[in-house]
């Protein structure tokens, strides 16, 4: 008899270890994914203060054509990415187009001297900031989500109710490779 | 917080019960009630009054900061706390609030004029986290429960000086004299050793705020370096009192002597700098 009810007790503590975890995985789940929009936030931050700042440069360098149709292609490219790879990658392409844009204002003074042109300059490097900032606190998250699936007894868990780890959102590709300085 | 006042209260019902009073009671609750929400609503406006903090909004030249607070709170996941500022020109900072919604953390106009941005970015990470830890919470209980143990001792103190002199004459006297002698000690030592401790645990949450700290910025260097700045500078916090000491990032009273015996050292509310950077120095992979 008394067998019957440790059975019973092992069972009871089985299925409440289930249900934490489950829970856990839920959780940490939910938080990735609005870390991801977190980040999406910053991203839509920059590509509402992009038209200012071509504006801006045409009133001073009118006849860089080309990087304003670059800069103008890359950002609908990256508004109309879908999914998280596909919008990371346009993202870098879009981040790229503005490091051309802010190293040809280099040639022009007056547009440098220019007050919004400054202001706008700040305004999109702190974008670029708060883009890393959300990235990191994604990355975070991603990294706690898969630890939590992977380790050992939580696996099995994982396996039935298939979770997938997510994808950590990684530097530029062209950001990896250290740039030259040649004087 | 419940916890706690259910715990008073149950005391108040204990002390009446031996007074034999049930004034005790009804004044024990009022005044646990009382307490308890003014403390848990208002510390940090109290705290920031009491330091001379004043808002910082914005804009120029508080832009910077803000921006730098805004960033960290996005890579904590937390939300942006409201910041402040002291003008005073001694470098420090504390953070204060109940969670981390009603968060706010003061600088001084010191700190920003003396610190660099990576080292300005070691400091607001290390406040940030105390309200990510939620230690502003943390040790307002503890000093609530060590408060608690002082009064505890206090009332036996006297219960035992006033009314338990009834000795049974002979029988058990001896032992009975020994646990009585152990009582009194233990009674005047409780509140003591619940300083010690609350003070223990003051060090200890700094130590976890500075690796929490040096997790949010992936770069321990800035706030080692910005804990040598803010120790060389040996000038007082005007604004700081000992009820607040304890918050601050590190002690503004600046004490002078820096072979600090092992005993003086557990009255400090903070770990001894030298190695807390120590510390954030051995994270610094190679």
């Amino acid at each position: 008899m008394i067998f019957l009810w440790i059975a019973l007790g092992i069972v009871a503590i089985l299925i409440i270890w289930f249900i934490a975890v489950f829970n856990g995985i839920v959780s940490l789940r939910n938080r990735t994914q609005e870390a991801w929009s977190d980040i999406d936030v910053q991203l839509k931050r920059r590509h509402d203060l992009i038209p200012n700042l071509v504006e801006t440069v045409k009133g001073y360098a009118k006849h860089e054509k080309e990087l304003f149709e670059k800069v103008t292609q890359a950002r609908a490219d990256a508004i109309n990415a879908k999914g998280a790879k596909e919008a990371a990658a346009k993202e870098n392409v879009l981040s790229n187009a503005l490091k051309s844009v802010f190293a040809v204002a280099e040639n022009y003074p007056q547009l440098r001297a220019s007050e919004n042109f400054q202001k706008l300059q700040d305004e999109l490097t702190d974008t670029e900031n708060k883009i890393e900032a959300a990235r990191r606190f994604y990355n975070g998250n991603v990294r706690d989500f898969n630890i939590k699936i992977q380790v050992f007894p939580n696996s099995m868990v994982a396996g039935m109710t298939g979770s997938k780890p997510f994808e950590l959102f990684g530097a530029a590709e062209g950001e990896k490779a250290t740039p030259e300085v040649k004087f | 917080m419940g916890f706690f006042l259910i715990f008073v209260i149950g005391l108040g019902y204990l002390l009446s019960w031996v007074f034999d009073n049930q004034f005790i009671l009804v004044i024990a609750v009022i005044i646990a009630v009382v307490q308890a929400l003014v403390s848990y609503y208002y510390s940090d406006s109290i705290t920031l009054a009491v330091s001379g903090a004043k808002e910082a909004p914005r804009k120029e030249p508080f832009l910077e900061l803000h921006r730098l607070v805004e960033n960290l709170a996005i890579t904590a996941g937390l939300p942006k706390p409201k910041i402040y500022l002291i003008n005073d020109s001694a470098p420090n900072a504390f953070a204060t609030g109940r969670d981390p919604k009603h968060a706010s953390i003061a600088v001084t106009s010191g700190l920003l004029d003396k610190l660099n941005k990576s080292e300005l970015e070691g400091v607001i990470s290390h406040e940030l986290s105390h309200v990510g830890n939620y230690d502003i919470r943390l040790m307002t209980v503890v000093v609530v429960l060590v408060g608690v143990v002082a009064l505890l001792s206090d009332f036996f103190l006297r219960w035992t000086w006033f009314g338990g002199r009834r000795r049974s004459d002979g029988d058990s006297g001896q032992l009975g004299l020994i646990l009585f002698i152990i009582a009194i000690a233990m009674a005047i030592l409780a509140p003591l050793a619940g300083t010690l401790i609350q003070l223990a645990i003051s060090r200890k949450r700094e130590f976890l705020a500075d690796a929490s700290g040096a997790l949010l910025t992936r770069y321990p260097e800035g706030l080692a370096s910005a804990l040598e700045k803010i120790a060389k500078d040996r000038e007082p916090l005007e604004a700081a009192n000992k009820a607040t000491a304890h918050l601050y990032i590190e002690s503004p009273f600046k004490e002078t002597s820096q072979n600090r015996g092992w005993l003086t050292g557990l009255f400090d509310t903070h770990p001894p700098v030298q190695e807390r950077i120590k510390r954030l120095k051995a994270m610094i992979s190679k």
